[in-house]
C-alpha cells in the first residue's frame, strides 16, 4: 500500500475516473505549481474498481463547472487543519467555455483562434452537449475531448 | 417583429414567423410589381466564401426585384480574408456599408459568429455542412404552394444525408407541424446525424424511419426530397465514387410512386435524378428555384424592414 502524507490545508480530488487524472492535474496546472501536490493514479476503489485521485497542498479556486464536465463523479474534499470541512460534488454545468477545443475540423472556432469554444448542456440525464457553433455533440465525462 | 433579426438556423424563425415570410411570398408571387421598389436605397451585400452560383444569384435577383443594390464577391481568393483577416472584422467592415449580408462559407457555424459582430442582419446562405435556412423558406413556400399546406405529409429524403444540410433544415423546420412522417433513404456511410435525432426530431416527437433501398418506400411518400452526394464533403475521392450513383431517381422509379407525390431537389443535380423525370409533372424541382427566389424576396424585405 502506498502512503501519501496528510495534508494540512488544501484541496482532495476523488473519484477521479481512472486515466483521466493526469488530464486534471495538468489542466490545473499542478505539473508547474510551487506548492506541493501529487497524483495516485489506479487507486482501488470499491464504486468504480479504479479511479485517480489528487492532492493538493493548497486551497486553490477551482472551476468547479469544468470538473463536472470533464467528470461528473468527481468529488472535491476541502481540508482544513487536517480535517475534511467540506464536500464539493460535481454537478454537469449548463455551459463549459473556453477550455476545451471542438473536434470538428469544420467548426469555425478551429480557424477563427479569438473565438472562446462554448458547449451548452443539451440533455441533462445522458449527460449530452453541443457546441454552440458547429453542434458536434460530446458527453460528459468521456474521453472525447482535449483539454 | 423580423425587422433587423438573424437567420442563421431554421429555428431562429418560429412557426408563425415562417407563415409570415411564405404568405408575403405568396403575394410577390401574384403580384410581383408591387414589390418592385421596397427596398429602394437599401444594399444586400453577398459574401460568398465558396463558390455557389446558384444561391448567390437567387439572393442578388430577389434584391434587385426588390429595387434594391447588391455588392459582395464570389470567391474567398479576392478578399482580405486570404491576407489573415478574421471573420468577425470582416464582418464589422462589410456591415457598415450594407443593410442585410448572405453570406456562404464551408466553416459550420460561422455565420452564427458572424451575427455577433454584425451591425445589419445576417442571413447565413449555407455553413459547410450545417445550416442552410434560406434553402428551407425555399422548400417551405414549394410545398405550400405545390401540397396545400405544411401538415400531414410522408416526407422521404434520399441520397447524402450526413452532409446534406438543406435535409437537416428542411427536417428541422417541418417537425413543427402535424401528422408529419420522415423517411431517411441513404447509404449506412451517408446516414442523417446523430444530433439530428437526439437534439431535434426524438424531443419534438416526431415519427421518422430509415431505409437503405428507394425502391422499398418511394410508394408510400407525398415528398420526395433528392439530394446530391457532394464530392466536396468527402475526404477522399474513392469514397466519394463508391457511393455518388447509389440513388438514382428515373422513370422506372417513378411509376412505383404515388400520382400526386412531388419530387424536390435543391439543385444543382449530377446525375441522382434522370434528365428522362424532368417532364414527369411531379417533378417540381425547377419550380422550387423560382420559389426560392421569392422566398428570398419575402425574406429580405422582412429583415430590412422594407415591408
Amino acid at each position: 500500500m502506498l502512503n501519501v502524507t496528510t495534508i494540512k490545508n488544501g484541496l482532495v480530488i476523488d473519484h477521479i475516473r481512472a486515466g483521466s487524472g493526469w488530464k486534471i492535474f495538468q489542466w490545473l496546472g499542478l505539473d508547474k505549481a510551487p506548492f506541493t501536490s501529487c497524483l495516485i493514479q489506479n487507486v482501488p476503489s470499491q464504486k468504480s474498481g479504479k479511479k485517480d485521485i489528487i492532492k493538493i497542498d493548497n486551497i486553490l479556486n477551482i472551476d468547479y463547472s469544468v470538473l463536472g464536465f470533464i467528470d461528473p463523479n468527481i468529488c472535491v474534499n476541502v481540508i482544513e487543519n487536517e480535517v475534511i470541512v467540506r464536500k464539493i460534488n460535481m454537478e454537469l454545468p449548463s455551459k463549459v467555455q473556453g477550455v476545451f477545443s471542438c473536434k470538428n475540423p469544420r467548426c469555425i472556432t478551429i480557424t477563427e483562434h479569438y473565438v472562446s469554444p462554448t458547449f451548452l448542456l443539451v440533455n441533462k440525464e445522458k449527460g449530452l452537449y453541443r457546441c454552440e457553433y458547429c453542434d458536434t455533440l460530446y458527453v460528459a465525462g468521456q474521453n472525447n475531448t482535449e483539454l | 417583429m423580423l425587422t433587423g433579426r438573424h437567420l442563421i438556423q431554421p429555428d431562429d424563425l418560429s412557426v408563425s414567423e415562417i407563415d409570415e415570410i411564405c404568405s408575403l411570398a405568396e403575394q410577390i408571387i401574384v403580384d410581383p410589381k408591387s414589390f418592385q421598389d421596397v427596398c429602394r436605397g437599401k444594399i444586400l451585400a453577398t459574401l460568398f466564401f465558396e463558390p455557389s452560383t446558384r444561391t448567390r444569384l437567387s439572393f442578388e435577383a430577389a434584391m434587385l426585384r426588390l429595387g434594391g443594390a447588391v455588392e459582395g464577391f464570389a470567391d474567398a481568393s479576392y478578399t482580405s480574408s486570404t491576407k489573415g483577416e478574421t471573420l468577425a472584422d470582416t464582418i464589422r467592415v462589410v456591415s457598415s456599408y450594407a443593410d442585410v449580408i448572405a453570406m456562404r462559407t464551408p466553416k459550420e457555424g460561422a455565420a452564427l459568429l458572424a451575427s455577433k459582430y454584425s451591425a445589419c442582419p445576417i442571413i447565413n446562405a449555407g455553413d459547410g455542412g450545417h445550416y442552410h435556412p434560406t434553402q428551407t423558406l425555399t422548400d417551405m413556400v414549394t410545398i405550400r404552394q405545390l401540397c396545400g399546406g405544411f401538415e400531414n405529409h410522408v416526407i422521404g429524403f434520399c441520397g447524402d444525408l450526413k452532409f446534406g444540410r438543406t435535409v437537416h433544415s428542411l427536417a428541422e423546420a417541418m417537425r413543427h407541424y402535424k401528422g408529419n412522417k420522415f423517411v431517411f433513404i441513404s447509404p449506412k456511410e451517408l446516414t442523417v446525424p446523430d444530433y439530428l435525432i437526439k437534439n431535434v426530431l426524438e424531443p419534438a416527437g416526431v415519427q421518422y424511419e430509415t431505409a437503405e433501398s428507394l425502391d422499398d418506400v418511394i410508394d408510400k411518400l407525398d415528398i420526395l426530397y433528392m439530394t446530391r452526394v457532394q464530392k466536396e464533403r468527402f475526404f477522399n475521392e474513392q469514397d466519394y465514387i463508391r457511393l455518388k450513383d447509389c440513388y438514382i431517381l428515373d422513370k422506372a422509379r417513378m411509376k412505383k410512386a404515388k400520382d400526386n407525390m412531388i419530387v424536390l431537389h435543391p439543385l444543382p443535380r449530377v446525375n441522382e435524378i434522370a434528365p428522362e423525370v424532368d417532364d414527369d409533372p411531379r417533378a417540381a424541382y425547377f419550380k422550387q428555384v423560382k420559389y426560392g427566389m421569392y422566398a428570398r424576396m419575402a425574406l429580405i424585405a422582412k429583415l430590412t424592414g422594407s415591408i
